[in-house]
Parts: structure tokens; C-alpha cells; sequence
């Protein structure tokens, strides 16, 4: 992957919800760049932004301050040129479509002839190994088929970002760590970039070339780690002793965020907090 | 989760419909034997403390049987035996006519259906209209969804004569009433059916620069066909009883109003008649009722099974 | 105060616009007196009439109420009587499904006869059958709504029957229970005026209503209509009054209910 050209750039960027008389401070001073083909993870606790810094990404909400850039353009037109594919926690899909129909759904809002998105979307089912349950309804895969499914419907549109928000939360661990391993095993053949947000350590690790580390609202990043494991990562890297260094490095960066330096920042409001 | 279902289970469609059909045949069955328990019913009460049977399905009793108590509200024109009434729909419609009751009543459930029928489709048509118009203008919600929902405490029905006076006595005041009393369940259903998909699909479609009406089209009306069907059901009763209302008093002639009135006239010569056109009017009711139930049945086929009848 | 008013202010522009289109309608259009009249008349109507439009709405409100009333118990005591036997609401409730479909009111004339013509009664049975299977099958669905994880939560805790039926049946079963007596509310007004349609007492609403249209006093026929909608409405909000305070917790998540 030599393209040096960022495919996110989020600049100076800061974010407060108002809510009724409340303003929440949810990110601030948000700078980051991601390069092609990457797989980044965001990490941090709860409320730290991680979720609404991907839907700036996405254009679903706008920042108060800064800018984000997807592919050399603003946010909103990357998401009016369809540039890339969202995965969220729950599958999303529609229960009165068939998992065939579920994937193709993109494809008819962009317009592509049934042909066309019917061959495209078997393409998808097959990379996601789903191909002998296109016929079926949502309600009648596991929890883990659908988010394949959701993953699948995600590519269809061959974008060159994909946003995932705690993709595989609900899911068993072994699950997760199955799902883990197609993720990347179809990272791989798409060469897509990947931001993803987690809640877990081990998964941020495994996956990712970096994990950003974020703190506590309002949410600010704190660390950047490069994991410098080799690739592909297989049920072996979980072995490695580096794999366990690093998720004790990102742990303790957690906790530099979120410990007393940081508890002390919160017991003083920030400007702009109640 | 998927958008637009209530998790119940995981069956798969053949297997579920197996399920629906056993299901139905146990409903019908079900219904079967209660309204054969009231006919016992019927005649036991009549037995034990009725008035004097001279005869039994037709075939004389000699010496007559007595009943041992007497309760004179059980007599012979408020209960009339089971098989007087069924026995009517054969026998002519009145005594000048030449055609046999059920003929008869049948002719006039097609009428009455008719009219309601239609109106049923207008109504549920302009319900989804308003319904759809709602949802996507705060405005015009907050401004008329009062009205609408004032407009059903009216006694639309009460209104019939009126309405049967300035359009004219025949099918279309029929349909004009139908719809009215069809398009308020719709609108209320629609607005709750098109406002239910998750958020998250919203978002989806968002992040696929989709616009409203393809939402529309794709997300909102597929997740609300579910509540539109179950005001239907309520609808296609209403729809028939404002036909029937509307007949009534304002002389239409041909329906099951009319019928009723008629044969209401005729009460104390012949109660049997009058029973047998309310069974008439409750297998219309009971039968349109079904037709819609099947209808969801197809149209929701694909969907997880949730609990209903 | 003013905020509230400023949310309100569409409807109230509405039926201000409405009403004031209606009467230039009228008077403009020289549309038929008899059929539309102009608010000013209906209103006319409405205060010279006044004391038969009271007595008449009086005798429906007691039909309403008095066949609610037996609808309501008669409906509640077949509910718990099956909603405990599962055979028992597998047999009765298509059969409750189906009679619900039933146009009630073509059992008026019968009803007539069995217990006069002018007595509310007759009335009353009319406006009980309506009520009657709404509330039926909607407590049955409450009370068989409760969820499997808080029945074995129960059971654990050894309660008796009667114990799980008052902590956890009955106010699972609150929501449905309340959805069928507005349901029931609406039908027992309209139930009473159309059931007088077929025959009734005179000072009555629905008699009032077909009578002044035959007569072609439209005028007079539409305050009494506005007079049962009044009625209506009025016993709908006290339902949704009393349902507040049964269940604070419910109304509030309601928003549209």
C-alpha cells in the first residue's frame, strides 16, 4: 500500500451536543490522518466520543469546530459520492428483505441494472461466506451471520473507507474472535481502509496497523499506537509476546487518560460544560 | 436486531406457514364448536324453561314437551328454534315473493359489500395519504392530527341521513361513509408504521445519500405494512357497519339495511327472518374480516411470526 | 405560556380558518341551507335547544355508560376466567376474533324487541355487546403478556398464583386493558346514538338526529351530533385522565397513544 495520500483527515475538529438546556462537550481538538489500506481502531471508555467521531467521518452529524476530509473532499460530498460503506452494532437489516435483497439494497439507491447488482451482491455473499444463505430472511441467522451480512451489504459499494461502530459487541467472544479473523481476511483481499471502533483491548490489537487511544469527555486523543505486528495475523499473533505487550501498552494508555491527571481535568469543567 | 420485526423466534418460512395453516384450521375449528355450544345453549334453555315444543327440526313431538320451568322472555318469538332460522334461508323471502331468503339476503350482502368495499379501499387509501404527509411535515401534523382524531368522536355515522340525502340514495353515499369511518385507524397506524424503523436504518439510508422517497419506499412503508394491516382488520368491520348504517334508515335500497328494516317490520309473524339476516350480516362482517387477515397473511409472509389470531 | 401557545398555534389557526371558511361558504356560495348550514345557525341551534339537547344527551350518556359498564365487567370476568385455562382461549378467542367482526349493530332491532323499544336498556345490551369483545381480547392478551424470565422470577420466590395474578399479570396486563376501554369509550357514544337509530325514546340523541333530518332542520340535527361528540370526547379524556394516574409510568412513555 503506497498511497500516501490520506483517505481521512480530521482537523482541528471539536464537537458539542446541545440538549435542551445541557451542552455536552463531546470532542476536542480532534487531529488524526489516515493513510489508504489501513486498518485504524479508535479506543477509549464510554462517552469519550469514539462513536461520534466516526459519524463525523460519515457525515451523519456535522463538527461545531474544524473539518473532516475523506478522499480529498469534504465529508458531506464523500457521503453524497457514496465513498464509503458503514457497519454499525446492530446488523440494521430489513427484516422483509431477503440477506440477497439485504445486500443489493445499496446497489438499487445507486441504480445499478438487477443484473448487475444481483452478480455484485453474490460476489459480496460469497467473500463473507454467506452465499448458501442468500434466500434466507434476517430472523433466521445467528448474530454473527447477520453481521456478515451487514458486513457484505458494507462492500457492496466497493468503498474505499469502511466505518465500523463496535461491529461485533454483541457477540460471544468466540464468536468475535472468529469474525475477527474474516474481517481481516476480507480487509485483505478489498484492501480497504478501515476505521473501527472498540470497546476491546485484545480486539483493537489484533486487528489494526494503529489504535488511536482516546479519553474521557470530552473526548481528546491521548496516544497513538502503532502495532507492529506481522501480517497476516492469524490464531498464532494472539500468542505472541508482543501481542501481550502491546495490549498492555494500549491498557496503560487508557489509563493515562483516564486517571488521576485526567480526573483532576474533569473535576475543573472545561469551558462550555455545565 | 433487524428493523421491523418483534423477536419471536427462528422458524423457517415454509415451516412457519405449515404453523399458520394448522393454526387457522384450530381457529376455525375453535370457532365452530363455540357457536355450536351456544346453539345447545339455545335450545337447552328453551327445553328447560321455555315455552311448549310442538315439534323438533320439523318432525312433530306428540304428546308435545313441556318444559318444567317457564321463563317468558324464552318464548318462541325472542328464541326462535335453531332450525327455524336455518330452515328460513330456504323457504321464499316473503309471501308475495318468489325467491327463497337466502337468495335473497344473499343479493343484499353483495350490495352492502359493494359499497363498503369501496369505500374501504378509498379510506385506506387517503388514510396512508395523510398518513404519509404527517410524517414528513412537523407542521401539518401538529396543525390537523387533533382534527383527525376529533373527526372519529363524531358520530359520523350519526351523519348518514345526511350524507345519503346530498349525494343520493344509492352505492356511493354508502362508500363516502365506509371511508370515512376507514381512513382514521389507517392514518393513526400509518403515522406510528412509517415512524418505526430503527434509527440506525435511517442513518443507513442516509449514509447512502438516499432520498425520501426512496426511504420511503424501501424503509418506511415496508416497516409499516404490519400496523396498516391491523387497522385494516378493524377497518373492514367498520366498513361494513357504516354500510349497514348508512342503509338503514334512509330507505337505500338492496343492502342489508334495508333487509333488516324490512324484516324488522315483519318481526312478530316471522322473528325467524329477521335472525336469519343478522347471521347474513355477521358472515359479511366475519368474512371480510378474514379476507384482509389473509391478505396480511401473503403480503407479511417473509416476516417473523408474531403473536396475533 | 407563551411557547405552549406558539406549539398550538397551527391547530387553533385550523379550526379558526375552518370554521370562518365554512360560514363564508355558506353564505357565499348559497350552498342548499339544509344540507351545510353555517356554523352561526348550528350554534343558533345549539343555545334554542338547549334544554331538549341536554335531556336528550342525557338519556344516551346513561345508555353509553350503563352498556359500558356491563361490557366492561362481563368482558374482564370471561377474560380472567380463560386467560388462565390455555384450552379455554384457544377455543374462545378465534370465536371472540370473529364475533368482534360482526356488525354489532345489526342485532339493534333484535335487541329492540327483547327489551322494548323505549327502554335504555336495549340500548344499553347494544352498546355491552361492543364493548364486550374489545375488552375481552385485549385483557386476555395483557394478561398472557407477562414475560417467561419474570414468571420464573416468581416462581422462585414460591408465589402463589394469586400472588404472580396481583404483582405481575394485572399491571402487564394495564396497557392492553386501558387501549380496549378507550377503544370502548368512543363505541359506547356512537354505539348508543346509532342503536336509537333503529328506534328508541324520544328525547334520545340519535333519535333527535334522524328526526330533525327527516324533519330537514339540519341545523338542529348537527347540535345534537356536536352534542354527542362533546360526550364523547369528555369520556375519553376522563379515561385518559384516570389512566394517568393508574399508570404514571406508562402514559409518559406513550407520546402518541
Amino acid at each position: 500500500m503506497t498511497d500516501r495520500q490520506p483517505v481521512v483527515t480530521v482537523a482541528g475538529v471539536d464537537k458539542t451536543f446541545r440538549t435542551g438546556e445541557a451542552t455536552t462537550h463531546a470532542l476536542s481538538g480532534i487531529d488524526l490522518a489516515i493513510g489508504g489500506g489501513e486498518f485504524v481502531s479508535l479506543i477509549g471508555p464510554s462517552g469519550c466520543g469514539k462513536s461520534t467521531l466516526l459519524r463525523l467521518m460519515g457525515d451523519l452529524t456535522q463538527p461545531s469546530a474544524g473539518s473532516v476530509t475523506i478522499n480529498g473532499k469534504p465529508a458531506a460530498r464523500a457521503r453524497r459520492d457514496r465513498d464509503y460503506g458503514m457497519v454499525f452494532q446492530a446488523p440494521v437489516l430489513f427484516d422483509w428483505r431477503s440477506i440477497q435483497a439485504n445486500v443489493e439494497l445499496p446497489l438499487e439507491i445507486l441504480g445499478l441494472p438487477a443484473e448487475a447488482r444481483r452478480e455484485r451482491a453474490r460476489r459480496m455473499l460469497e467473500l463473507v461466506e454467506l452465499s448458501d444463505f442468500g434466500g434466507h430472511h434476517p430472523w433466521q441467522l445467528s448474530g454473527g451471520m447477520q453481521q456478515r451480512a451487514a458486513i457484505a451489504r458494507a462492500l457492496t459499494l466497493e468503498p474505499k473507507l469502511l466505518l465500523m461502530d463496535e461491529p461485533f459487541g454483541a457477540l460471544d467472544e468466540m464468536t468475535r474472535e472468529r469474525m475477527n479473523d474474516e474481517l481481516l481476511r476480507v480487509w485483505e483481499r478489498t484492501g480497504t481502509t478501515v476505521v473501527f471502533v472498540t470497546h476491546s483491548i485484545p480486539e483493537a490489537v489484533f486487528l489494526s496497523s494503529r489504535v488511536v487511544v482516546m479519553s474521557a469527555r470530552p473526548g481528546r486523543i491521548t496516544d497513538v499506537i502503532e502495532i507492529d505486528l506481522p501480517r497476516p495475523r492469524t490464531e498464532a499473533t494472539r500468542e505472541l509476546e508482543r501481542y501481550f505487550e502491546l495490549i498492555t501498552a494500549v491498557r496503560e494508555a487508557l489509563r493515562a487518560g483516564h486517571g488521576p491527571a485526567a480526573t483532576a481535568r474533569e473535576a475543573t469543567p472545561a469551558e462550555g460544560e455545565p | 436486531m433487524t428493523v421491523g420485526a418483534a423477536t419471536i423466534g427462528r422458524r423457517s418460512p415454509m415451516s412457519a406457514a405449515a404453523t399458520s395453516l394448522g393454526g387457522a384450521l384450530r381457529s376455525v375449528l375453535a370457532f365452530v364448536v363455540v357457536v355450536a355450544l351456544i346453539a345447545i345453549a339455545w335450545e337447552a334453555a328453551k327445553w328447560v324453561a321455555g315455552v311448549p315444543w310442538r315439534d323438533f327440526l320439523g318432525a312433530p313431538i306428540d304428546p308435545p314437551h313441556n318444559p318444567p320451568f317457564r321463563i317468558s322472555q324464552l318464548n318462541d318469538i325472542n328464541l326462535p328454534h335453531t332450525w327455524q332460522i336455518v330452515g328460513a334461508f330456504f323457504e321464499p323471502a316473503t309471501r308475495r315473493s318468489e325467491f327463497s331468503l337466502g337468495a335473497v339476503l344473499i343479493d343484499a350482502a353483495i350490495f352492502t359489500w359493494r359499497g363498503a368495499a369501496i369505500g374501504f379501499a378509498l379510506g385506506a387509501v387517503v388514510g396512508l395519504l395523510l398518513a404519509i404527509a404527517f410524517v414528513h411535515s412537523r407542521l401539518l401534523e401538529r396543525a390537523l392530527v387533533p382534527y383527525v382524531i376529533a373527526s372519529q368522536t363524531v358520530p359520523i355515522i350519526a351523519l348518514a341521513p345526511m350524507v345519503v340525502l346530498w349525494v343520493g340514495r344509492d352505492w356511493p353515499s354508502v362508500a363516502i361513509i365506509s371511508a370515512y369511518l376507514t381512513f382514521f385507524p389507517v392514518t393513526i397506524a400509518g403515522i406510528r408504521g412509517l415512524s418505526s424503523p430503527d434509527p440506525r436504518a435511517l442513518e443507513l439510508m442516509r449514509s447512502y445519500a438516499a432520498g425520501w422517497r426512496e426511504v420511503l419506499w424501501k424503509v418506511r412503508l415496508p416497516a409499516a405494512l404490519p400496523y396498516l394491516f391491523t387497522a385494516l382488520k378493524i377497518s373492514a368491520t367498520a366498513s361494513i357497519v357504516g354500510a349497514i348504517v348508512a342503509e338503514a334508515p334512509t330507505g337505500i335500497q338492496g343492502g342489508l339495511g334495508r333487509a333488516i328494516i324490512q324484516f324488522n317490520q315483519q318481526y312478530t309473524s316471522g322473528p325467524e327472518k329477521l335472525w336469519a339476516t343478522v347471521i347474513v350480516c355477521a358472515a359479511l362482517g366475519i368474512a371480510f374480516f378474514v379476507l384482509v387477515r389473509v391478505a396480511e397473511l401473503v403480503v407479511l409472509r417473509n416476516r417473523e411470526r408474531t403473536v396475533d389470531a | 405560556m407563551s411557547a405552549r401557545l406558539r406549539y398550538y398555534l397551527p391547530t387553533i389557526a385550523v379550526f379558526v380558518g375552518g370554521i370562518a371558511v365554512w360560514e363564508a361558504a355558506v353564505r357565499g356560495l348559497q350552498i342548499q341551507r339544509f344540507l351545510l348550514p353555517a356554523p352561526s345557525e348550528i350554534a343558533g341551534a345549539l343555545v334554542g335547544n338547549w334544554e331538549e339537547l341536554l335531556a336528550a344527551g342525557r338519556t344516551t350518556l346513561i345508555e353509553a355508560l350503563g352498556g359500558f359498564a356491563i361490557g366492561l365487567l362481563a368482558g374482564l370476568a370471561v377474560a380472567f376466567a380463560t386467560a388462565r385455562f390455555a384450552l379455554a382461549r384457544g377455543a374462545l378467542m378465534p370465536f371472540a376474533i370473529a364475533a368482534n367482526a360482526i356488525p354489532i349493530i345489526a342485532f339493534a332491532p333484535i335487541m329492540n324487541s327483547w327489551f322494548g323499544v323505549t327502554s335504555p336498556l336495549s340500548k344499553m345490551m347494544i352498546v355491552a355487546m361492543l364493548v364486550f369483545f374489545p375488552v375481552m381480547i385485549n385483557t386476555v392478551r395483557g394478561l398472557t403478556s407477562a414475560d417467561a424470565s419474570t414468571l420464573e422470577l416468581m416462581r422462585s420466590y414460591a408465589a402463589s398464583e394469586v400472588e404472580i395474578l396481583r404483582k405481575v399479570r394485572v399491571p402487564a396486563a394495564l396497557p392492553y386493558f386501558f387501549t380496549a376501554i378507550k377503544v370502548g369509550a368512543t363505541l359506547s357514544l356512537i354505539g348508543a346514538v346509532v342503536g336509537e337509530y333503529f328506534g328508541g325514546a324520544t328525547v334520545a340523541l340519535g333519535r333527535m338526529i334522524v328526526e330533525s333530518a327527516s324533519f330537514l332542520r339540519f341545523a338542529e340535527a348537527w347540535a345534537a351530533i356536536i352534542i354527542a361528540a362533546a360526550l364523547g370526547i369528555g369520556f375519553y379524556l376522563i379515561i385518559i385522565g384516570i389512566e394517568r394516574i393508574v399508570m404514571p409510568w406508562h402514559a409518559s412513555i406513550r407520546g402518541t397513544g
